[in-house]
């Protein structure tokens, strides 16, 4: 039973996402071919993959911004149009520039009508809309500071107030753990799955790491050699699969509390006596 | 300049002011430019692109020779010359990179030619050094009554467009990723700044020079993003700091017959330095 079915769920769509052999390339090289990816609504994916197999761009394409080269792609039961209200993206990034003088909140502000023309009216249900966002995300004690001087883990709050706030039903979040310490990684991972299952949000959350994420998430796909894989955590995330899909020797380890753990699938080989 | 010097009568001050029709004209251009340059200056320090602002003003400088030397107006010549700058910088430059070493490499490179060009035409002039000097440095003599017409109109035709394409400009200035995924037209928006750059550029060279344009264009967008971090404010603030400035540094090279841009670079630096003093107290002291 699922408690937290968005509102439109009765509508004709089953799936959140759905792709269908789908394929991408870059300045004409092949990014993946063959991917055949369905997400329900309300599911809280990771992707998951080396570096450069294309983990980003299976987010842009989703969002439109990257055209398929080959099959289609649908989010909520539609194909992807840039733009759309009903994806909040957010992209890889280093840290804003520490002396961007603009208030957390008038970012997130630009997320509900940052792309309208014209002047900006004050406007009292803007202005609440923005705020429910601020407490939805608990960056109540720093909204009126310039998003520069916050730290990694508030700005990442902030930016996915901003995501949200026009009213997503979908979150595309790249990297959004990356650079940031432990506690904000587990802490920013709970916010995340809390808006998954009390707003049923469909979340799509690429990482680099999967450890901090994997008590959290329903399904992990895997983006390696030009393909995609997806399953349940527990049938992925083998050593055999693992190993196959990165090309290189990847354990999983069992915790005695019965988690997993993942070792060794980015430390590049340096030195390998018994190699040739 | 006037017979008699300012008083503690403002009123009286400001009858001596008006009393000449340059003095009018100074002060109808000056107005209209100080506006224009505090609302494009808040976005050229938002998006970092400062010296792509010193490169279009030091454009204006071959263009205003330019238009000198083939007996057009030096306000077209500058308005010209500036634009295509501007083209070429959108493109020699790149997308999203605002501010980044592409686009500082391609300003760089325009920034001598144009220099070079300057140098060339000032000497195929062979005219007075008088003309030269006021471009360089700007002046409140020479602005015509079609001067100010023509400052009136690009003044407010480019106030309406940043208007227009202030939210997503702005969207697209502190977070163009995001923008594109939203439908901002990034890159577009990138050119038509500046466009809207080059524009301003023009206008402004002839009260203060193009050696001194970042007085206006640059130190009050400045000051008021150290003061506040709210868009609206600080575009207000911008702008009610550049017309200070403007309007006091005219009314004291009026009664003083020192040049004007000495007058309005002062205040704005001066303010500028002090804003810095003040919002960082710690910077002063610190270390590193």
């Amino acid at each position: 039973m699922r408690i937290s079915q968005p509102v439109q769920a009765s509508q004709s769509y089953t799936s959140a996402l759905a792709f269908e052999h789908a394929a991408a390339r870059l300045g004409g090289r092949p990014i993946w071919s063959e991917v055949d990816l369905e997400v329900a609504p309300g599911e809280f994916v990771a992707i998951l993959g080396p570096n450069g197999a294309g983990k980003s761009t299976l987010l842009k394409a989703l969002l439109g911004v990257v055209p398929l080269a080959e099959g289609s792609v649908s989010v909520f039961g539609r194909a992807v149009r840039r733009g759309t209200d009903e994806i909040g993206y957010l992209p890889q990034r280093r840290r804003f520039d520490p002396d961007l003088r603009i208030r957390a909140a008038d970012l997130i502000r630009l997320g509900l009508d940052g792309e309208r023309w014209g002047l900006s009216l004050p406007s009292q249900a803007k202005a609440n809309r923005v705020a429910e966002m601020v407490e939805l995300v608990g960056a109540t004690a720093y909204e009126d500071r310039p998003i520069g001087e916050l730290s990694g883990g508030e700005q990442q709050r902030i930016l996915i107030a901003q995501a949200l706030v026009s009213g997503a039903r979908m979150l595309a979040l790249d990297e959004p753990l990356e650079s940031l310490d432990l506690n904000n990684q587990q802490a920013i991972s709970e916010l995340i799955r809390g808006i998954c299952r009390t707003r049923g949000v469909t979340v799509l959350l690429v990482a680099h790491d999967i450890n901090p994420i994997l008590p959290f998430i329903d399904r992990v796909v895997y983006v390696a050699g030009g393909h995609v894989l997806s399953g349940k955590p527990q049938d992925v995330i083998r050593t055999e699969t693992l190993t196959a899909l990165y090309g290189t020797p990847v354990e999983v380890l069992h915790t005695s509390d019965g988690r997993l753990v993942v070792v060794g699938q980015y430390e590049p080989v340096t030195h390998h006596p018994d190699d040739h | 300049m006037p017979d008699q010097g300012p008083s503690w009568d403002v009123v009286a001050d400001v009858q001596l002011l008006l009393q000449f029709h340059f003095m009018q004209n100074a002060l109808l251009a000056g107005t209209m430019v100080a506006m224009l340059a505090g609302v494009a200056g808040y976005f050229v320090v938002l998006r970092g692109q400062s010296f792509a602002a010193h490169m279009l003003s030091q454009v204006g400088f071959p263009g205003a020779a330019a238009g000198v030397l083939i007996h057009a107006s030096p306000v077209l010549g500058l308005i010209v010359f500036c634009a295509g700058a501007a083209l070429g910088l959108g493109a020699l430059g790149r997308e999203v990179d605002a501010g980044h070493r592409l686009e500082s490499a391609a300003i760089g490179s325009i920034l001598a030619f144009s220099l070079g060009l300057g140098f060339l035409f000032v000497r195929l002039y062979g005219g007075s050094a008088q003309g030269i000097y006021a471009f360089l440095f700007g002046t409140i003599l020479g602005i015509t009554d079609r001067d100010v017409q023509l400052t009136f109109a690009v003044a407010l035709a480019t106030i309406a467009v940043l208007a227009a394409i202030g939210r997503p400009l702005m969207f697209a200035s502190v977070d163009p990723d995001v923008a594109v995924a939203r439908g901002v037209p990034v890159r577009m928006l990138s050119l038509a700044f500046l466009l809207i750059l080059a524009l301003s550029v023009a206008i402004t060279v002839q009260i203060v020079g193009t050696l001194l344009i970042f007085a206006l264009l640059v130190a009050p967008a400045a000051s008021a993003l150290q003061l506040t971090a709210r868009p609206g404010r600080g575009i207000a603030l911008s702008i009610v700091l550049s017309l200070v400035f403007t309007w006091l540094g005219l009314a004291l090279a009026y009664f003083t017959n020192v040049p004007v841009g000495f007058f309005i670079t002062t205040l704005a630096f001066a303010f500028y330095v002090a804003v810095r003093l003040v919002t960082a107290p710690g910077a002063v002291m610190a270390p590193a």
